[in-house]
């Protein structure tokens, strides 16, 4: 392993340096990627190409790393957050992956996005030891400190969303006869499966239709028509936000209304309910962990208004009804707290450390009671979601906050 | 058979999407004798500029005939500036342009709109069409102004100065400098009208699918397939492509047990190979023959 | 419209291209070889991955160029065939444990198999008409590797892991300059091959094909032979290119071999030159590194600026690398005279 051996000479100069200039800060210790002046952090996320949309998230973190080295930087130190693009393409991902471990030397990668994209340079990464810290995606499969000890989710996963919806159902619609619409590639598959897990054998009977679309369909009507004609009450919409919309707005349009539960990524009140009509979309439910930024209710909440006010000063005239803005936000936060944790001991060992060390920490844009809890044996960082219905013109929370962690495979 | 009639129905309206960008297709395949892989984007662009000056306060029908004004003009600007000089360029070449094209608006248009789906408004309501929910009156206007534009393209290739000057220029470009028209700007006249085309048929379609930088990505594979379809000569052809194609895709997904609904797509795409290997020139398009 | 029949005469798709000017001298070829092979001692492994995935990409350009520039037929679609090689080569290694090496001739073989069998219908069809059944290739294969009864192979949406492969007889290569040589090997294998290929007799036919379809089979070229052959020999190689690919980046999925693969290994054809073989590579850099320069300039942007610099490229060398290849040759001449 050249690479034990480097950061292995490199600390020891660190602390031959120390001894020798007599230094009380003896126990600064650094990987490749920090110093005493700079913690280089790296992202990948597609800029370019039919994901494009979710670039903002990694312009949101890159602006959120500007407020902090406005603000003196983390325990001294500045902030460098360099961000590629990957295009939504694994080997493109590899690429940028590399080129940010081996050319830029960062630290740590930070918040990469998209199941493919992760799964691609996750051997890679874990080989090197070098924390895959906080990815974008909702798979099961990042929470699985055995196998892969340097890679951490955060958010909640797909499988535990979906089981939590299933636990409902079976509550409070035992005899319901359900009908799923899924997108075919791994996020709908996964929302399918923990949807069935959570069913269970009991419940497996409910199901009665299973339907899936392609993202390059232009228009879902077909799929609609078509599960109406199987007369389900319940229609679980685990789709994308323009087909989320298209789904809440075709139903209203057949004059039908069976009860509907859609998707966590695809609540936004600005750009799903509203191009969907808020007449049409009044009662349907979802499950969240963060605010919405375009949803009145959070206004005078401590939390929301200084995203308000960084969104104004860092990100001036970004759409404030882009999710992908409190997500960048929340995201940054985490791992601005994991790095101040870090004191001085800047290794990548110690970051992974601490990031499985999070105890009841809540960034600004999580919904009030949902806290982030991690240690050696939990990787999945956000585990919580409140249940909701959408009424008038927001979503209106109920129930209890629910943990559902889904173990990895 | 209720299914059946409802999924025919549901067809015949996204149908209408796809002719809708077929009569685009067709128009510059007319002018340029190629297709433009940029097409999309344009009428995207169009439609977000329609939903801008909407922003600004400009009532529905002449934020319509703005736009489509505009877009006429940017389609002749675009010609004139950017495809002009590769005339005598390679066919391949030209291709990689629209590519280049395709990339610059889309990516544009995300920089200025976000990535967010917008609502865009529809002069035509929403309620459903004569009692039958499947078609709202939206779909129904669609089907309307698809027609309209059918029977306009017909009449101005077939009637009119211009348009024979256009066919002629297309087909026969050498034979038509020979008899004096002007083919460069004949192009650049092409151009111009499938962009306005473009921006009504994105101005149609964006009610239904939401507007977003990649609202058309999908929609112009089939408006291609449609066109191809129908004969790429043909507006015709072309709109009935589109109903077929809306029409079988549906049926496909519903009917075909096990994979049908997986690939719809491909299924439909392969019925059209198959048409073409038996009419090569589409169904509708005029056969042509081959000289040494 | 009128049902009167239309006559034209096509202009070729393509140029005629001398058969001479395929290849680049001797005496550049011996440099340019020197560098692929001299480069990786000096640089950081990333730069070797980059290398690799140059070459791995230059072969699938390659393999487009001898079906267009070749044999005058357009193809949308070599993603598709890419993906099948991927996929075959990752099953063959993680289902089989088949050794990674074995597992390219295969890949090339089931891509032959598949190449050919498409050139049977994509006769009957010619310039748009096959390049929209070429898209339709691509757009299906994703959707085709994601089908439920494949999943136990494919490994469905989630796609399948591959393990790279360490040198072998303890050479003290790391792994990253281990594939990259073996890579290289392949690839001068295949260019040669490809060089060779094109100067037969059957080379000929292809390009008499390309030039006049009528006048070829005249002459007694059997055109459709000829025709599926080249799309056989093309989707082959590109299969290798994928099987090359999945072994470089450890991983296939579905998203990995979009259309927009399609459309880049287009664009590097282009830019590298239609028709001329040693184009291939350069055709291949711009698609690497002209999207990760144009995001350097602009992250909001990176789409458009790319579009600005595919323009710019078009423009100035409209016959691509090629041009700027003939250009210098006349300039060394002059010098010569001088």
């Amino acid at each position: 392993m050249p690479f034990k051996l480097r950061t292995a000479v490199l600390s020891a100069a660190v602390v031959a340096c120390a001894v020798a200039s007599g230094s009380a800060f003896a126990q600064k210790t650094y990987d490749t990627g920090a110093s005493d002046t700079e913690i280089k952090i790296g992202n990948i996320i597609p800029y370019s190409g039919p994901a494009s949309a979710y670039g903002s998230i990694g312009k949101t973190e890159a602006a959120y790393f500007r407020m902090i080295n406005d603000r003196g930087g983390i325990n001294g130190r500045k902030v460098n957050f360099i961000t590629y693009d990957d295009a939504y393409s694994p080997p493109k991902a590899v690429e940028q992956v590399r080129k940010l471990v081996e050319s830029d030397e960062v630290l740590v990668v930070f918040n990469p996005l998209g199941t493919p994209s992760n799964t691609a340079i996750q051997k890679y990464l874990n080989s090197k030891k070098i924390p895959q810290l906080f990815v974008a995606t909702g798979a099961t499969k990042w929470n699985d400190p055995k196998n892969f000890p340097w890679t951490i989710g955060w958010q909640p996963s797909y499988q535990s969303e979906a089981q939590i919806y299933a636990k409902w159902l079976m509550k409070e619609k035992p005899d319901a006869k359900v009908a799923i619409l899924y997108q075919n590639d791994d996020f709908g598959k996964d929302y399918l499966k923990g949807t069935k897990d959570g069913l269970g054998a009991k419940g497996a009977s409910m199901i009665i239709l299973e339907e899936s679309y392609e993202i390059s369909e232009p228009t879902i009507d077909s799929h609609i028509v078509k599960i109406k004609a199987a007369n389900p009450d319940v229609l679980l919409i685990y789709a994308t936000p323009k087909f989320a919309a298209q789904t809440i707005k075709k139903t209203a349009e057949l004059g039908w209304k069976p009860l509907q539960i859609v998707a966590n990524v695809s609540i936004s009140v600005g750009s799903v309910m509203q191009p969907a009509g808020f007449d049409n979309a009044q009662g349907v439910l979802s499950a969240a962990y963060a605010k919405d930024g375009s949803d009145q209710q959070w206004n005078n909440d401590p939390g929301m208004k200084k995203w308000n006010e960084f969104l104004d000063k860092y990100m001036p005239g970004a759409d404030k009804t882009e999710s992908a803005l409190v997500y960048g936000y929340g995201a940054a936060q985490t791992l601005a707290k994991v790095l101040e944790m870090c004191g001085d001991n800047l290794t990548r060992a110690n970051v992974m450390k601490q990031a499985a060390s999070l105890k009841d920490f809540t960034p600004d844009t999580l919904l009030p009671g949902v806290k982030i809890n991690t240690s050696a044996t939990d990787f999945a960082p956000i585990s919580q979601l409140q249940m909701m219905r959408f009424k008038g013109q927001k979503w209106e929370l109920f129930g209890e906050i629910i943990s559902g962690d889904v173990p990895a495979d | 058979m209720e299914l059946f009639a409802n999924q025919v129905l549901a067809g015949i309206a996204t149908g209408a999407i796809y002719a809708c960008m077929a009569l685009a297709v067709v128009m510059i395949y007319q002018a340029i004798d190629h297709l433009n892989f940029a097409q999309g984007e344009m009428a995207m662009f169009s439609t977000f500029m329609s939903w801008q000056m909407m922003q600004w306060g400009v009532p529905y029908w002449w934020a319509f005939i703005l736009t489509v004004i505009l877009s006429f003009a940017g389609g002749i600007l675009i010609e004139r500036l950017l495809f002009k000089p590769l005339a005598k360029a390679p066919v391949l070449t030209n291709v990689a342009g629209f590519i280049a094209l395709f990339a610059i608006v889309n990516s544009v248009a995300g920089l200025i709109w976000d990535f967010t789906i917008k609502q865009y408004p529809t002069p035509f309501g929403s309620s459903p069409f004569l009692g039958s929910q499947l078609i709202s009156t939206h779909q129904a206007g669609m089907v309307g102004v698809t027609l309209l534009l059918l029977a306009g393209l017909y009449f101005f290739f077939q009637f009119t100065r211009i348009g024979l000057a256009m066919r002629a220029a297309a087909s026969l470009p050498e034979s038509a400098r020979l008899v004096g028209i002007n083919t460069s700007w004949m192009i650049a006249l092409g151009w111009g009208m499938a962009a306005a085309i473009g921006a009504i048929a994105g101005m149609l379609i964006a009610p239904v699918v939401f507007l977003e930088p990649n609202m058309m990505g999908g929609v112009l594979i089939y408006g291609f397939a449609s066109a191809v379809l129908g004969g790429l000569s043909s507006p015709l052809g072309a709109v009935i492509g589109g109903f077929l194609v809306g029409v079988f895709e549906n049926l496909a997904g519903t009917y075909i047990p096990g994979v049908g609904n997986e690939l719809k797509l491909p299924i439909a795409l392969a019925l059209i190979i198959t048409v073409l290997v038996v009419k090569p020139a589409g169904l509708f398009g005029r056969p042509i023959v081959k000289r040494v | 419209m009128s049902a009167a029949e239309e006559v034209v005469t096509e202009a070729p798709a393509v140029e005629a291209v001398p058969k001479r000017a395929m290849t680049l001298g001797y005496g550049t070829s011996l440099v340019v070889l020197a560098a692929l092979i001299l480069t990786p001692l000096f640089v950081k492994n990333f730069i070797i991955f980059q290398m690799t995935m140059l070459l791995i990409y230059g072969l699938a350009v390659l393999a487009l160029n001898i079906l267009t520039g070749g044999s005058g037929q357009f193809s949308l679609g070599q993603s598709a065939f890419y993906a099948i090689g991927a996929y075959t080569t990752a099953i063959l290694m993680e289902h089989f444990n088949v050794n990674y090496a074995l597992t390219l001739p295969v890949a090339g073989v089931v891509c032959f198999g598949a190449g050919f069998l498409f050139g049977q219908p994509a006769l009957r069809l010619s310039g748009i008409y096959l390049a929209l059944a070429t898209f339709a290739l691509a757009l299906a294969m994703p959707q085709l590797l994601k089908l439920g009864f494949l999943e136990h192979w494919t490994g469905g949406v989630q796609g399948l892991v591959v393990t790279k492969p360490d040198a072998p007889f303890g050479l003290p290569l790391s792994q990253d300059m281990w594939l990259y040589y073996f890579t290289l090997a392949v690839s001068i294998g295949i260019y040669v091959a490809s060089v060779n290929l094109l100067r037969s007799r059957s080379g000929r036919a292809l390009m008499s094909i390309r030039d006049n379809e009528i006048a070829a089979s005249a002459m007694g070229v059997n055109v459709a032979l000829y025709k599926t052959l080249a799309f056989g020999v093309s989707a082959g190689i590109t299969g290798i290119a994928g099987g090359l690919g999945a072994i470089a980046v450890q991983f296939v999925a579905p998203d990995g071999y979009t259309i927009t693969l399609a459309i880049s290994l287009f664009v590097g054809m282009v830019v590298g030159g239609v028709g001329w073989l040693p184009g291939s590579i350069v055709g291949s850099a711009f698609i690497i590194f002209v999207p990760n320069i144009a995001e350097g300039i602009s992250k909001g942007l990176s789409g458009a600026v790319f579009g600005v610099l595919l323009f710019l490229v078009i423009y100035l060398v409209p016959h691509g690398a090629r041009q700027v290849a003939l250009i210098a040759q006349q300039l060394a001449a002059k010098l010569k005279k001088n």
